[in-house]
């Protein structure tokens, strides 16, 4: 008989391999130097260097701007969707959420080359056309989730206290689907800070973000200080996601 | 003098696909009234107050409150308020915020939303508790914080949707009375929605009593336990005992194969009638001079209160008798009925009646099957005909392919000696039965008619 606790040793191994070893070696580099002596050096150079603060003030400013554009045209979309009296059709949703599934570089590559062909100059615009693009299934879906299990008696004890539509949406169906969204920022806004193939692609290069100076680093073998940036990166994700750890928002919003 | 009639309700009907949920009612709510919808899941209650609330549109008729036709008026602009079932408390919002949400959309100055607000809270013996979030009460305090919410606006009517569903037998008990207390201080009429008939008598001013969309009786709670006016009605509130009976004359009518005194009139004479008599309302007596009919005791169980018996009578009936004092099981015991708790109650039908064409010489098409009946002079294929069949000649099958047409048990009544059920088919016919087979609601079966019961007349048009 073989306990129970013995089935999740592939688990295990498997999040060891993959998950833990990864993170403990990208701050075994960012603290070390090229020979391998324990160093802060890393950490001091981004925060030296001019370069790398910009980029990654860009990159936020882009992730912030990414992030209220889908939440600015998905929430009334998931709205949309959500309503009965709107949507009557599961189809619809599919077709919202299909991109989804497919590859976002296929995506990204498919833009940049209609961008080309209607002759449009790659810049800051394009950058977030292809973002939004990209990102917007991940607000629309955890809010539609939550819309559709809301239960509708809170609009109506509103509306029987005397809330028109228009005051039931604010007072109560925003408030109560903040969770959805908040899982749809977490959604777009942590992947787009460390995004470049579509900074790379979209804007030529012409603009850089966070994520593309960690690739060039990493590709240029510079791997202590691509490490440290990467650890910098993986310091704002964890504190963005503190943001969403009150109560069981997870649970409510769905998708993650 | 104009009525004084809150709200008067005209002519009401409402359909969800094809089903038709409430079917022309009529009935109007005196100012300051409690008044209770009542009856069993799906007999139309919610609906209707849900269409007082104006969530709901009627398809036909109007609903008047002070004389005025609100049919049209989004529920925001309707001064009613709601008690929802599972009280939809804002879960974003404290007990406060909660209760002050109605007077802060009617721009309510702070002051005044506090003052409210807080009288409120004392009403529903929810001081100290503004605070606290709804999602940290009891289900007992946010039924009280529901109530207050919409009390607080002050609402010409307040309509309550089963708000004591969810709550445990002793705190639904103790609430009830603070219900009441607080409808008695507040002098608002209320509108009740429950299937709970204990819960009705214990509150209502006025109960209507509904079923399959259709109000069966309007009255007090006295009135409607004391003289119900069918079956359904008796069945439905409290316990009883329903038998079939004939009137002989004015005051004078059989059951249980005996005769006996009653205070009815206007019957006519000789009429078959369904005769209620509550079991509290069966008295032992040891005096052969004021025995009307002899029992021996079946069952006895300790009910708390009372004793509850099932005694057999002498004529092969089944009693169930409620005393303060418990008779051996077995034993032999004297038994009589006032005429004053005797209440005899028109039949509603005395035979099965349906309208059907006749596929051939020894076939009818009714009730959406083909039933073979007996070669009638003067009656061939194509004539439409009148088809009269008895309850007890109503067969019924434990397989619904076995039957000619299938259908399903949807209600039951224990008449003494024998079941009076009402089978539902797939085409939405009804059949009533007479049998002594044991069935319970919900049970699917076929149902079979013999040739020679079939009895029938050829339409004259």
């Amino acid at each position: 008989m073989i306990k129970r606790s013995y089935w999740s040793l592939p688990y295990l191994i498997f999040m060891v391999v993959f998950v833990v070893l990864p993170l403990v070696l990208i701050v075994l580099y960012a603290f070390q130097d090229g020979s391998g002596h324990f160093t802060l050096s890393n950490i001091a150079r981004f925060f030296t260097d001019s370069d790398s603060l910009q980029t990654f003030a860009l990159s936020i400013e882009v992730a912030i701007e990414n992030t209220l554009i889908c939440i600015l045209l998905g929430y009334p979309a998931a709205w949309i969707l959500a309503n009965r009296k709107l949507n009557r059709s599961a189809v619809t949703v599919m077709l919202f959420i299909m991109p989804m599934w497919i590859n976002a570089l296929m995506r990204t590559l498919a833009t940049a080359e209609l961008f080309n062909m209607f002759g449009i100059t790659l810049g800051k615009g394009t950058l977030l056309f292809g973002m939004v693009y990209d990102y917007i299934p991940f607000m629309i879906y955890p809010i539609y989730n939550i819309l559709m299990k809301m239960d509708n008696s809170y609009a109506e004890a509103a509306e029987d206290l005397g809330a028109t539509p228009w005051k039931v949406f604010w007072k109560i169906t925003v408030p109560l689907s903040m969770p959805g969204v908040m899982s749809g920022v977490l959604m777009v806004f942590m992947p787009t800070v460390s995004t470049f193939a579509i900074s790379e692609f979209l804007t030529n290069n012409k603009i850089k973000l966070f994520g593309t100076i960690i690739q060039e680093n990493i590709n240029s073998s510079m791997w202590n200080y691509g490490a440290a940036l990467a650890f910098i990166m993986l310091l704002i994700i964890g504190i963005t996601s503190l943001f969403n750890d009150n109560k069981d928002s997870q649970a409510e919003g769905g998708l993650i | 003098m104009a009525n004084d009639y809150i709200i008067d309700i005209q002519h009401l009907s409402k359909s969800f696909g094809g089903v038709k949920v409430l079917d022309d009612i009529n009935f109007y709510i005196r100012r300051g009234e409690f008044i209770t919808l009542l009856g069993p899941s799906g007999c139309g209650k919610t609906t209707l107050l849900r269409q007082i609330a104006g969530f709901i549109a009627p398809d036909e008729g109007r609903i008047l409150l002070e004389g005025k036709d609100i049919s049209g008026i989004p529920p925001y602009q309707r001064p009613l308020n709601t008690v929802f079932q599972r009280y939809a408390l804002f879960p974003h919002l404290d007990v406060y915020d909660n209760i002050a949400f109605g007077l802060k959309l009617q721009k309510v100055p702070p002051k005044e939303i506090e003052k409210r607000v807080k009288k409120m809270l004392k009403m529903v013996s929810m001081t100290d508790y503004e605070d606290r979030s709804v999602d940290s009460l009891s289900g007992g305090q946010q039924q009280r914080v529901a109530i207050a919410r919409a009390l607080v606006n002050y609402p010409k009517v307040l309509l309550l949707d089963e708000p004591l569903a969810a709550l445990d037998l002793k705190m639904r008990k103790d609430m009830q009375l603070e219900l009441k207390e607080i409808h008695r201080k507040m002098g608002i009429t209320f509108i009740y929605v429950t299937h709970d008939q204990e819960e009705a008598l214990t509150l209502s001013d006025t109960i209507v009593v509904m079923n399959e969309g259709k109000i069966q009786q309007i009255g007090t709670p006295i009135d409607i336990y004391n003289e119900p006016v069918n079956c359904f009605v008796a069945d439905f509130i409290g316990e009883s005992n329903i038998l079939k009976g004939r009137m002989i004359r004015d005051r004078r009518v059989a059951f249980l194969k005996h005769e006996f005194d009653c205070v009815d009139e206007g019957f006519g004479e000789d009429v078959p009638v369904d005769v209620v008599v509550r079991p509290e309302d069966i008295y032992f007596t040891t005096d052969p001079a004021k025995c009307q009919f002899k029992a021996k005791v079946n069952s006895c169980i300790f009910k708390g209160v009372h004793y509850e018996m099932w005694v057999d009578t002498d004529t092969g009936y089944e009693l169930m008798i409620q005393d303060y004092d418990p008779y051996p099981v077995g034993s032999e015991v004297m038994l009589y009925i006032d005429p004053d708790d005797i209440q005899v109650m028109h039949k509603e039908r005395t035979r099965n009646v349906y309208e059907g064409t006749m596929v051939d010489q020894t076939h009818v098409d009714m009730m959406g099957g083909v039933f073979e009946c007996l070669p009638q002079e003067g009656i061939g294929a194509g004539d439409k005909v009148q088809a009269v069949i008895r309850f007890e000649d109503v067969d019924l099958l434990d397989h619904q392919e076995d039957g000619v047409v299938a259908g399903e048990v949807h209600f039951l009544i224990y008449k003494g000696d024998h079941y009076h059920l009402t089978v539902r088919t797939e085409d939405d016919y009804r059949i009533w039965v007479d049998t002594n087979d044991i069935w319970d609601k919900g049970d699917l079966v076929g149902v079979n008619i013999a040739p020679e019961a079939i009895k029938l007349t050829r339409c004259n048009d």
